[in-house]
């Protein structure tokens, strides 16, 4: 296909993309080198059932005028990023002085907004993956062995975790697992604490997001391998049969190095979409204990008073910059593949 | 041949059955109880003292007269303002559909058939558009939409959307006219067709099965979507999701949970009705990526 056709067909695509996708990237980068003027801050106390907290707030006829003369606030430079709320490089530099053992210092990172949200993001991420990819497989393999007149109903079954919105997956688990739910009070009644509640805990409340996520995930990387699992070639398995392996060892040495590729394909999937998790936070009203990098941001932009911006900005460079780390070995190894084959 | 392989133990036959019914109760289970849940009162739904109160419905007999209520419908639709939020949806949903797949059959099907390196480069570009966090790209629009004076309204979020979407769909249709044979529209070319007439006349009526996938995936990324639409939508026009998650934060204030439970259902029992017509599709889609490796 010429260039001039090339362009034509994929110019209202490809300008879409630059424009919305493209261009946001440098958009957050620009707000986050700004900063909002300077704010009179007041603190407010807030109180629910579980105790009070001290918020510091923004008073916003104060602010007010200056914002309207200019919207995105003062040049800041690359400050934002290293205050308390991003990469926090005095509190690090101080903790390091002060620290009385390395575990101690450790701890007092992870306390700090922005590891504390790296630290969940990346927990949610490698926990789900692997189990998401093992029992995706188990599935998979089951479904596989079943009736053929049964297969479609219970697809049909399977991924509905998958094609719910994460928002309304996990409040129709939430309302579940809630203390006053039906496997909330199942709990309880288990191990017979009336006072037990998933929601109390810090671990049993990253343990509920996680499992919520395996649930959530687990269809896609059932239908995947699903999919794979139809194209293995019958005849080595024939071969293997003959010479007398066993149905683990079929699996072992002819199934899945068939499927490695397909693997691959659903952890860099999982892993890319997990990154971002947002809407779990917000069912499970989980805030308090779980923090991610989008929720942050999420965070920032719906501040009620002030659109923090280049805090927002900030958080989101990051987050970008940790997405090309996760991405760098595929992309190598696309690279490399590309050059092979030329 | 077939028989040979597929010689199962009736030990490993059980064993499976357990576990293909355990694995569905845990996957269909919760939007059951939910289904069951929304024809309940609060004190039902959530019934801290006993939890068979959510099954004989115990406090929607004392506060309604029956077993069954529509109120958390009724209300919700009405008062609530969700069919507003379901116009909404209707809205977006059929526009994200259609432009995105006018688009992304369009710059798919030139991928498919240019063979300069360039196309390689736009395909992985698309893959690192794709795993972008939808927030950080939504705190880049905020700013210049404000600034623009296009934030809150219906349009803009359709166009980000289908932007959002176009890697995946780029993807998906590029690996589906992969499939169709290059001499079909060669022969077209030939004859004296334009490239334009030999897509729109030789290769779109028999990429129709790609067509319905890439459009199913746009139809769940825009019925599905939160943090777009929560953020670059004013109140008025949100959309089913955001406007049930905006029910969660008056809990509160009002006793609109039973809201949220029958808004939940209702946004979910037509997506569940499309995805069981179009579940070949969707699973022929998911697939299209996975094989190729």
């Amino acid at each position: 296909m010429p260039h001039k056709t090339f362009f034509w067909f994929f110019f209202p695509s490809g300008l879409a993309m630059l424009i919305f996708i493209g261009l946001p990237i440098f958009s957050s980068l620009f707000q986050s080198l700004h900063i909002q003027p300077e704010q009179v801050l007041i603190e407010v106390e807030t109180c629910d059932p579980f105790g009070c907290d001290t918020e510091v707030q923004v008073d916003q006829e104060a602010t007010n005028v200056f914002r309207e003369e200019n919207p995105l606030g003062r040049f800041n430079g690359f400050k934002t990023y290293a205050d308390r709320n991003h990469l926090a490089l005095n509190e690090i530099a101080e903790a390091w002085n002060n620290k009385t053992s390395f575990s101690n210092f450790i701890s007092s990172v992870l306390n700090l907004p922005f590891y504390k949200g790296l630290l969940f993001t990346l927990t949610f991420c490698f926990s789900v993956t692997p189990c998401v990819i093992v029992l995706g497989f188990i599935v998979a393999l089951s479904v596989n062995v079943i009736a053929k007149s049964l297969k479609g109903p219970i697809i049909f079954g399977t991924i509905l975790p998958m094609i719910v919105t994460p928002l309304i997956g996990s409040l129709v688990l939430f309302w579940m697992i809630d203390s006053q739910g039906i496997l909330g009070a199942a709990i309880q009644v288990l191990f017979d604490d009336p006072n037990l509640s998933l929601k109390s805990s810090k671990s049993l409340t990253w343990i509920m997001l996680i499992v919520y996520g395996i649930w959530h995930n687990t269809p896609f990387a059932f239908v995947v391998f699903y999919a794979g699992l139809q194209t293995v070639p019958q005849d080595p398995i024939e071969a293997a049969i003959i010479d007398g392996a066993s149905r683990a060892q079929r699996v072992r040495h002819i199934v899945l190095p068939h499927l490695y590729p397909v693997a691959t394909f659903i952890a860099l999937i999982c892993l890319m979409d997990n990154f971002r998790v947002l809407e779990p936070i917000l069912g499970f009203s989980a805030e308090g204990v779980a923090q991610s990098l989008s929720w942050m941001i999420y965070k920032d932009l719906r501040n009620e008073t002030l659109m923090l911006f280049g805090s927002a900005g900030a958080t989101s460079m990051l987050t970008i910059l940790f997405i090309g780390i996760l991405l760098t070995p595929v992309l190598l190894r696309t690279w490399k593949e590309f050059k092979t084959e030329r | 041949m077939e028989s040979k392989v597929n010689k199962y133990s009736s030990q490993l036959i059980i064993i499976n059955s357990v576990f293909i019914i355990l694995w569905l109760t845990i996957s269909i289970f919760p939007f059951l109880w939910t289904l069951w849940g929304s024809f309940k009162v609060k004190a039902d739904f959530f019934s801290r003292s006993d939890w068979w109160y959510a099954i004989s419905g115990f406090n929607t007999m004392i506060e309604t007269g029956g077993s069954f209520t529509f109120n958390g419908y009724i209300e919700s639709w009405t008062e609530g303002a969700f069919w507003k939020a379901a116009r909404n949806t209707v809205i977006v949903t059929f526009f994200v559909v259609t432009v995105s797949l006018f688009l992304g059959t369009l710059g798919a099907y030139a991928l498919s058939r240019s063979t300069y390196k360039y196309t390689f480069w736009i395909l992985i570009a698309a893959l690192i558009f794709r795993a972008m966090p939808h927030i950080t790209l939504v705190s880049g629009y905020l700013f210049p939409f404000f600034e623009l004076q296009i934030w809150g309204i219906l349009p803009t979020t359709i166009i980000v959307l289908v932007a959002i979407n176009q890697p995946f769909t780029l993807w998906l249709l590029y690996s589906f006219f992969k499939t169709v044979p290059k001499e079909l529209d060669e022969s077209a070319l030939i004859d004296g067709c334009s490239y334009f007439q030999a897509f729109r006349h030789v290769i779109m009526p028999i990429m129709w099965p790609g067509v319905v996938t890439a459009g199913l995936f746009s139809l769940m990324l825009a019925y599905n979507d939160f943090t777009v639409t929560s953020l670059l939508l004013n109140q008025q026009n949100y959309t089913m999701v955001p406007k049930i998650n905006a029910y969660l934060g008056t809990v509160e204030h009002g006793g609109n949970y039973m809201w949220a439970v029958a808004s939940v259902v209702s946004a979910t029992a037509p997506l569940f009705m499309i995805v069981m017509f179009f579940q070949r599709n969707l699973i022929s889609g998911l697939t299209a990526g996975a094989i190729k490796g």
